[in-house]
């Protein structure tokens, strides 16, 4: 059976993207079915995954001698494409990991969705999902991968685009796409380079050449490479400067939310980072700035985050900051750090969308935290494995996010890189602050709506339990005392730095002030905040208004390249037609005279005439000498 | 044992229809398009055969009928199909029998509209499988009659009329094809010598041209450039195709952009670029040039446009720059995907065009302004739009992204830094037709569309032929790519030794 899954890994992505053919095609009718094909082909995948996952660790298959299984997919002359299966560590831990948190996220979207008239349609487009991801992850082939990669954004833009007649959600589904798409480009551009200079995607392949570039290129050109391919996954991770998709990512249906920022989409660019270390670490100032990137998208994000009113919102930009912890870990070199983020990350952060969309479920889609206020009570299960979740992503013990983001603190201290250090710190700080003001609006205090709330359906709860129960245990396979992740997934040698003591009660120590002064400001005495709010206006509003990134695109894409375009489009009217075309107006006409012809019904003979009088002037041209031919022409040379 | 003469039914299936039409009295609609749907059908089921048989191993030439004609000047009836031409077939074919079924609701003169239709399809496959060049011109003349009436009777007016856009539309062709003909007269009276004897196949035109001195070569080709050149819309020989697509009646614009411009691609390819390597060497650079120039401009202008034909238009010459940056490129993943590029934009033009044309049809506009909020009124048409205008972005899944992808490729490896900027044209794309879907399907739905019914029964065959290509060409692109390179490579291989041996001379 785990030999079966290891060989028929190709099933994994498969079963999903089934399920969307027969779903569009056959049970578009039946709600229930839909439902079930769905969730049940995910099930079936993650069973199959995990067991795949369990053969790779059991025989310590390594991430530089992975099991590949590939077929041509075109070639030409100069040109062939393989796709294939490529089983390593960490493929089979993503593989594992987005299955089962998928699968949680399909069975909490039956009773999400229930009642929406797009019902199996969603479903259709949530096994979508999931298959790109999955084919994402398996890719042995870097153009393989960018294809999974494309239709990864391709559903995004369909989900966050479900409610497709409101606006908003149709206004966001398109900016997620092209600033994707913008980011799409540098990565394409590497590719291609790639391709030329290597001649092969195949990532196997690829890191032998690479790892002896000096024969086929130079530093300088690999350096360009490297940048640029890790464009892509600025845009895809929602890194600093193309983070401004990822919060209005948020009109989609929620389980949308939690599939985009906690198992798919927005890990992939990571993923592909990590798929591609090989490449990085040959130009070490390249990890530099994927470092850095990381840890000032990290702390730019959670500075945001401080001040937002929408918990999606606000959850967003909390993703976008994890997401930067994680590129630090990989600009840092540790593979194994970045990783064991990911995956702990990847349940809590799961757990709180999915706990949103229970609040959100229960106030009528209202999401304003500061109109929240006594859920706790009302929703005991929501509440309390939200509470699961906040304790996880501050980082306190020995809850999952506390074992992760020490790794990564870690790694950044051993380094050297103390800006960055300080930089991680601080995040780590305010995002204990951020979620647990979240927490303490929402949950706790008077309500402050009219709402007559109650407890999430069962299908709903039930996801987040398990959730919570993951986001409270998945570290501990990853502590100092038993590193198992660390003799899992590495790259090069194994890697676990000594653990270091002081470092990890400062960051219990951060995390306890971030949440103390949560407390202190909106849970005793709210009042307290807004006079925090008015005595720094100037730094509230800066946060509050996103430090007016999207104004400064929007500025750009409305005036720079729409008017760029307007222009473009007046020198085709008045210098293109107006001069070549109605220039030549006498020719027009006389044409046109010959063209009435057409009408008057003798066709054959007007063809025939048109014919033979080029054909006289042709042969007239082409048996004088051809230097006066030119000279008809007016010369071409 | 002979086989079927298969081109010679392909190519005369349409047209027998439409004269069978001719006597059919004009009240009796339904047999009318019946018997138009039937023609194109079997054109399209043989040449799909023909796809499914054609020997990509042994490449070359197949299915061959040739029969002497006119002895004084080398003419014959000579058919004949190879790994570029093929696919071009089974394009045309995919592309008409669609059209007749976009044409399904049309409301007046249907007998004369769909003889016509018959004969422009039969008259556009006729080119594509031509392979001596009096008969190629004799169809691509055929061509452009049927498309100056329709633009006229059926077409519509918006921004130009109807009769200035075909006028346009007709002389661009005419002019163009009159650079064309005297290229290829002077390519044929200067064959006679070398070859001893007149011929006017492809092949011996190659030969006789491959032995050219440098400068004929050169300025032959630039003639044929000229006029392939503005069929294609070249930039900056491109206007007529924005004005010309908005005036056309649906059917018209799906197979003008569809295959009709892309005789002129064809005939660079086939016919310029391979009888005349010498001359296409020198010229590459400005083709190149050229055809990124139409790529960034052309997606720019597209940006600008409210009117969705405008934008389709525009967007074609946006696509033909990758094109003509892949035929600049003169080398073999370049045309592979010059040839593909042109199959791929077929394919999405006619799916988008006829999304356009249901659109029209019901809304009596295709102003975006005015319109809004229709995915709620009609899923299935905005499914199709939306497939084409994701494949005409280039994502990959559809069958645009390959193409592209072997372009850049090329283009990059020819070009460097200054393929680039025909790259960025991914940006500008997504951005004009993911705003044209959003502002069109998405937000709230208008009230005055609500008794709108979706596509339904016959209207649903673009969708389901077209849609089907889209996704299995990308999913697969081996399809498509085994049968286009058993065609380009051998042939460039020809044109490597010429420029060899051309470049010791």
């Amino acid at each position: 059976m785990v030999q079966f899954s290891m060989h028929n890994a190709w099933l994994v992505p498969l079963l999903p993207a089934l399920s969307f053919i027969i779903i569009a095609f056959i049970t578009k009718q039946w709600k229930k079915t839909s439902a079930i094909l769905s969730v049940g082909s995910m099930a079936i995948s993650c069973f199959i995954a995990s067991l795949a996952a369990y053969g790779v660790f059991s025989n310590y298959t390594l991430t530089e001698e992975p099991m590949v299984y590939s077929v041509k997919w075109f070639s030409m002359a100069g040109l062939n494409i393989d796709v294939g299966v490529q089983l390593d560590p960490v493929s089979a831990m993503m593989m594992f990991m987005v299955t089962l948190v998928s699968t949680l996220i399909f069975i909490y979207s039956i009773g999400y969705m229930e009642g929406d008239q797009g019902y199996s349609v969603f479903f259709s487009y949530l096994s979508l999902f999931g298959a790109s991801m999955l084919l994402l992850i398996i890719s042995s082939n870097l153009l393989q991968m960018f294809v999974a990669w494309e239709l990864v954004g391709l559903c995004s833009y369909l989900l966050i685009g479900f409610y497709s007649h409101k606006v908003t959600a149709r206004e966001a589904a398109k900016k997620a796409f092209i600033t994707c798409r913008v980011a799409d480009f540098g990565l394409l551009l590497g590719l291609i380079s790639l391709q030329l200079i290597f001649g092969t995607l195949d990532i196997v392949e690829l890191s032998g050449k690479i790892s002896n570039f000096e024969q086929y290129t130079s530093m300088g050109i690999m350096t360009i490479i490297a940048i640029l391919i890790f464009i892509g996954p600025i845009g895809k991770s929602g890194q600093f400067p193309l983070h401004v998709w990822l919060p209005d990512a948020m009109e989609g249906p929620t389980p949308v939310s939690a599939l985009i920022h906690a198992a798919t989409m927005v890990v992939a660019g990571v993923y592909l980072i990590a798929r591609t270390i090989f490449l990085f670490a040959e130009v070490p100032p390249v990890m530099d700035m994927v470092a850095a990137i990381g840890g000032f998208t990290a702390l730019f994000a959670a500075s945001i985050a401080i001040t937002q009113r929408d918990m999606k919102r606000i959850l967003a930009y909390s993703t976008i900051s994890q997401i930067g912890y994680m590129m630090l870990a990989l600009g840092l070199g540790s593979l194994t750090a970045s990783m064991f983020h990911l995956w702990t990350h990847a349940f809590f952060k799961a757990l709180m969308f999915l706990g949103a969309g229970s609040v959100l479920y229960a106030l009528h889609h209202k999401g304003d935290i500061w109109k929240m206020g006594g859920l706790l009570r009302k929703m005991p299960v929501t509440g309390y494995t939200f509470m699961v979740g906040c304790l996880a992503i501050s980082g306190v013990p020995p809850f999952s996010g506390f074992w992760s983001k020490d790794e990564i603190l870690l790694t950044a201290f051993d380094s050297g890189h103390y800006i960055l250090f300080t930089m991680a710190a601080l995040t780590s700080f305010m995002t204990a602050f951020y979620m647990w003001r979240l927490f303490f609006l929402a949950f706790t205090g008077q309500a402050q709506h009219e709402v007559q709330v109650k407890e999430s359906p069962r299908t709903m709860t039930l996801p987040l339990v398990v959730l919570a129960f993951f986001a409270a245990i998945a570290g501990l396979i990853g502590t100092p005392w038993a590193p198992i992740w660390q003799n899992w997934i590495f790259s090069v040698h194994p890697h676990h730095p000594q653990a270091n003591t002081m470092i990890m009660l400062g960051s219990v120590v951060l995390a306890l002030a971030g949440m103390y002064l949560a407390y202190n400001l909106y849970y005793l005495d709210r009042s307290k905040a807004e006079r925090m709010a008015e005595k720094y206006s100037f730094f509230w509003a800066l946060s509050y208004n996103k430090f007016y990134v999207d104004e400064l695109y929007l500025w750009f894409t409305h005036t720079i390249v729409d008017g760029g375009a307007r222009l473009f489009y007046l020198f085709d009217i008045y210098i293109v037609d107006g001069i070549i075309v109605n220039g030549i107006g006498s020719l027009t006409k006389s044409f046109g005279s010959r063209l009435r012809l057409v009408q008057t019904g003798s066709l054959q003979s007007y063809a025939l005439v048109f014919f033979l009088g080029v054909l006289a002037v042709a042969v007239i041209m082409a048996l004088t000498d051809p230097s006066m031919a030119l000279g008809l022409m007016g010369g071409v040379e | 044992m002979k086989s079927l003469p298969f081109l010679t039914i392909i190519l005369l299936a349409p047209a027998i229809c439409a004269i069978i039409m001719a006597f059919i009295p004009k009240e009796q609609v339904n047999p009318i398009k019946w018997l138009a749907a039937t023609g194109t059908f079997i054109s399209l089921a043989m040449s799909a055969y023909l796809y499914g048989v054609y020997d990509t191993a042994a490449g070359g030439l197949q299915f061959v009928e040739r029969v002497p004609w006119i002895k004084d000047l080398g003419v014959s009836y000579f058919l004949a199909v190879d790994g570029i031409s093929l696919p071009m077939l089974l394009l045309t074919n995919m592309i008409g029998f669609s059209a007749v079924f976009a044409s399904w609701n049309l409301e007046s003169r249907h007998r004369e509209f769909f003889i016509l239709l018959c004969l422009l399809i039969s008259g556009v496959m006729g080119t594509f499988i031509a392979h001596d060049i009096f008969i190629f011109l004799l169809f691509y003349e055929v061509v452009v009659i049927p498309i100056y009436i329709m633009v006229i009777i059926w077409g519509s007016s918006k921004r130009v009329t109807k009769e200035y856009a075909g006028m346009k539309l007709t002389i661009y062709l005419l002019v163009g094809s009159a650079f064309l003909l005297v290229g290829i007269i002077a390519l044929f009276v200067k064959s006679i010598p070398i070859l001893g004897e007149p011929n006017m196949s492809f092949a011996a035109l190659a030969q006789a041209g491959n032995q050219m001195s440098a400068f004929d070569q050169k300025w032959l080709f630039a003639l044929m450039l000229i006029g392939f050149g503005s069929l294609i819309s070249m930039w900056p020989f491109h206007s007529w195709s924005p004005d010309g697509y908005a005036g056309a009646p649906t059917a018209v614009s799906m197979i003008h952009a569809g295959v009709l411009k892309k005789i002129g691609g064809y005939g660079l390819i086939k016919i310029a670029l391979f009888s005349l390597p010498l001359g296409a060497k020198f010229w590459a650079p400005y083709m190149a040039a050229l055809g990124i120039a139409g790529v960034a401009y052309a997606a720019f202008a597209a940006l600008a446009q409210k009117d969705l034909k405008y934008i389709v238009g525009y967007s074609s010459v946006s696509h033909m720059g990758y094109v003509m940056l892949a035929i600049g490129t003169v080398n073999v993943i370049g045309i592979n995907g010059a040839v593909a590029n042109m199959f791929a934009h077929g394919v999405m033009a006619a799916l988008f065009f006829s999304a356009i044309g249901v659109i029209y049809e019901k809304t009596k506009t295709r102003w975006i302004p005015d319109l809004g909020g229709l995915a709620r009124q009609m899923p299935l048409l905005a499914v199709s739009f939306m497939l084409a205008a994701f494949a005409s972005l280039g994502l990959p899944g559809l069958i645009g992204f390959i193409p592209e992808f072997t372009i850049f490729i090329a283009g990059f490896k020819a070009f460097g830094g200054f393929a680039v900027i025909a790259i960025g044209g991914i940006v500008i794309t997504a951005l004009y037709a993911l705003r044209a879907g959003a502002n069109t399907l998405f937000g709230p739905p208008r009230e005055e569309y609500n008794n709108l019914r979706d596509i339904r029964g016959a209207e649903l065959v673009p969708l389901a032929v077209l849609g089907l290509v889209l996704i299995a060409g990308g999913l697969l692109p081996s399809l498509l790519f085994d049968m286009v390179n058993s065609g380009v490579e051998p042939l460039m291989n020809q044109l490597d030794n010429a420029l060899k041996i051309g470049g010791l001379i």
